[in-house]
């Protein structure tokens, strides 16, 4: 540690530290934040023109609309879904690389496979499902081959079904990445030793690896959760314009120069995504997680 | 996420003397449990549902001109590369391929070098430090198109114009710094703090300390902070949209094709483009293996 002989010089030079990430930070996270709540209380012409002033009017357009319902529900179907299966893929992936593979470095390999496609384009690998998907596509050529079916499928593709499919291709990673790095702390040992005092494997699963693997769950939720809630091209692109999410819409609305409606509706999906993340983060204090 | 790129400092922790306990769970002596195979199975399909789209696209693009969205390949050719960059109906592809890759550089500088002075300024707690945590996070699980619609508009008030140099390189960075803080994080809990206490004990100054010891230490991480940034900001897309201004960066120029093309060029497109972050990806892994190997051979010699 550098000296530090007392603490109001190191609170100085902690500033000191990430004063360059708070200068980006402010103008470009907590001031366009500002601005939109700001927008989302402006009186508009109806053409992009924004009157400052303080109106609810944008508000109770929301919350007033049936649109809105059908919105967040739509949201929260494609979100419990995709948590779902990403939950599931990737505590099983991040199982298999860190208590079957027995070969260390085998193991960080098969993990950084896993992880390449993370910095590869999303709109590729998303568009790259059309080729199979779709109604001419591989899927249904072998299914109509092997004569399971006469008509090619079109729920395929542009569907609510592609658009799970496409969040669970692009997103598993953000779950296996957390969840690997708890069970990688995992000690080995107590697992023989509850082998040992005669422990079943479901006991090991149920007792030691699913609560101590809690954290990355946790960490993994949250992104999951925020991007699938965040998202909007993959239900655009991915339901052919059939589905929307609360952000499709906003999309929607800011095509049409509607800011103020489109500003209130996106403070609310920011309310209700605060209150889930903090939920979640009251079971894992992901400072001390990520710091340690 | 921090942890994405921890495990490399963590692969040589693993070579140079981890205990190699990597027994399966089950009691197993030599053989298998059932579950072995069940979730091998499920492991390999994932790799091949991961990869398997990625690859349809690829080899679709190289079809010659009669050629379709879906499979079967019709012919081979490298014609939808050529009409990638010569026809005007795609759009800008090569200027926004320049732009894209002048942006991600700038955006990969920024971020290593904030990304390493805030990773110092957390090792310690300070007051405050909480909220500028939390603001982080804040960054990060923000809808980016929400974000750059308020970056737009922040502009639009001031009178600024929306360029991809100066609002959407902020609003990338609001996305990539906070990544490049979290494994800086992941990073620095590996760092020995002996090294630098002993770098203090025999005289060095605290730039002196940085330059010499804890750059070099850290520097595969560094390298992970840098691929991070630069692939996040080549592919970034949703807080760009509203920020770019008139000139179009590569995902914004993918996007509009895919809302109107429907051509295999556009299965060109995201094979070039995804050769680019092959080809970063390749490097930086590379490089850091590199610096390991080196590092090993020098302790040994």
């Amino acid at each position: 540690m550098q000296p530090s002989p007392n603490p109001s010089r190191a609170n100085l030079a902690g500033w000191l530290y990430v004063s360059p990430l708070v200068l980006v930070l402010v103008p470009f996270f907590v001031a366009p934040i500002l601005v939109v709540v700001a927008a989302s209380f402006f009186a508009t012409d109806g053409f992009g023109g924004l009157t400052p002033g303080f109106t609810l009017a944008s508000y109770v357009e929301v919350l007033h609309s049936a649109l809105t319902l059908k919105l967040y529900l739509a949201t929260i179907k494609f979100t419990v879904l995709t948590w779902i299966f990403t939950l599931v893929i990737g505590f099983c992936v991040a199982y298999f690389l860190v208590f079957h593979v027995r070969n260390q470095l085998l193991a960080i390999g098969l993990f950084l496979l896993c992880t390449v496609p993370f910095w590869t384009s999303n709109i590729i690998r998303m568009i790259s499902w059309i080729p199979l998907l779709g109604k001419e596509g591989l899927i249904n050529q072998a299914l109509l081959a092997l004569g399971v079916i006469r008509q090619p499928l079109e729920v395929l593709l542009f569907s609510d079904l592609a658009v799970v499919i496409a969040y669970v291709h692009q997103l598993t990673i953000f779950m296996i990445v957390p969840i690997f790095n708890s069970m990688a702390r995992i000690d080995k040992k107590l697992i023989e030793a509850a082998i040992d005092a005669g422990a079943s494997r479901f006991d090991i699963m149920r007792l030691i690896v699913v609560p101590m693997s809690k954290s990355g769950i946790a960490l993994g939720t949250i992104f999951v959760v925020s991007i699938v809630m965040g998202d909007f091209f993959v239900v655009k692109v991915m339901s052919g314009g059939g589905s929307a999410s609360v952000v499709s819409a906003f999309y929607e609305d800011v095509g049409v120069l509607q800011y103020p409606t489109a500003a209130a509706s996106a403070v609310l999906l920011t309310l209700v995504l605060v209150a889930i993340v903090s939920l979640i983060l009251r079971t894992v204090d992901i400072r001390q997680e990520i710091t340690r | 996420m921090s942890a994405i790129l921890a495990d490399m400092p963590k692969t040589d922790a693993s070579k140079t003397g981890a205990p190699a306990t990597t027994k399966a769970i089950a009691p197993s002596k030599g053989g298998r449990p059932w579950t072995f195979y069940v979730l091998a199975t499920l492991f390999v399909f994932y790799v091949i549902a991961l990869y398997g789209p990625m690859f349809c696209i690829y080899v679709l693009s190289f079809q010659d001109i009669r050629g379709g969205l879906v499979f079967p390949m019709k012919g081979h050719s490298l014609h939808w590369f050529v009409d990638l960059f010569t026809q005007v109906r795609t759009g800008d592809v090569k200027g926004s391929f320049d732009r894209s890759i002048k942006l991600a550089v700038i955006v990969t500088v920024i971020t290593v070098v904030v990304s390493f002075l805030a990773g110092l300024g957390f090792r310690k707690r300070f007051r405050g430090d909480t909220v500028v945590f939390y603001m982080m996070i804040g960054s990060l699980v923000a809808p980016g198109l929400v974000l750059g619609l308020g970056t737009g508009l922040l502009f639009q008030a001031l009178g600024l114009n929306a360029s991809w140099y100066t609002s959407a390189l902020g609003a990338q960075l609001s996305w990539t710094l906070p990544f490049g803080v979290l494994v800086m994080f992941a990073v620095m809990s590996r760092f020995n703090h002996v090294w630098e206490e002993a770098a203090y004990d025999l005289g060095a100054s605290r730039w002196q300390s940085i330059r010499l010891v804890m750059i070099p230490v850290l520097a595969p991480g560094l390298v992970a902070v840098a691929l991070f940034g630069f692939t996040l900001s080549y592919d970034e897309f949703a807080r760009s949209l509203q920020t770019a201004g008139s000139l179009n960066t590569l995902p914004l120029e993918i996007w509009s094709m895919t809302l109107n093309v429907t051509s295999p060029s556009l299965y060109a497109l995201g094979t070039v483009t995804t050769i680019v972050s092959f080809i970063v990806i390749g490097a930086s892994l590379g490089s850091i293996v590199l610096i390991q190997k080196k590092r090993g051979s020098s302790a040994k010699g």
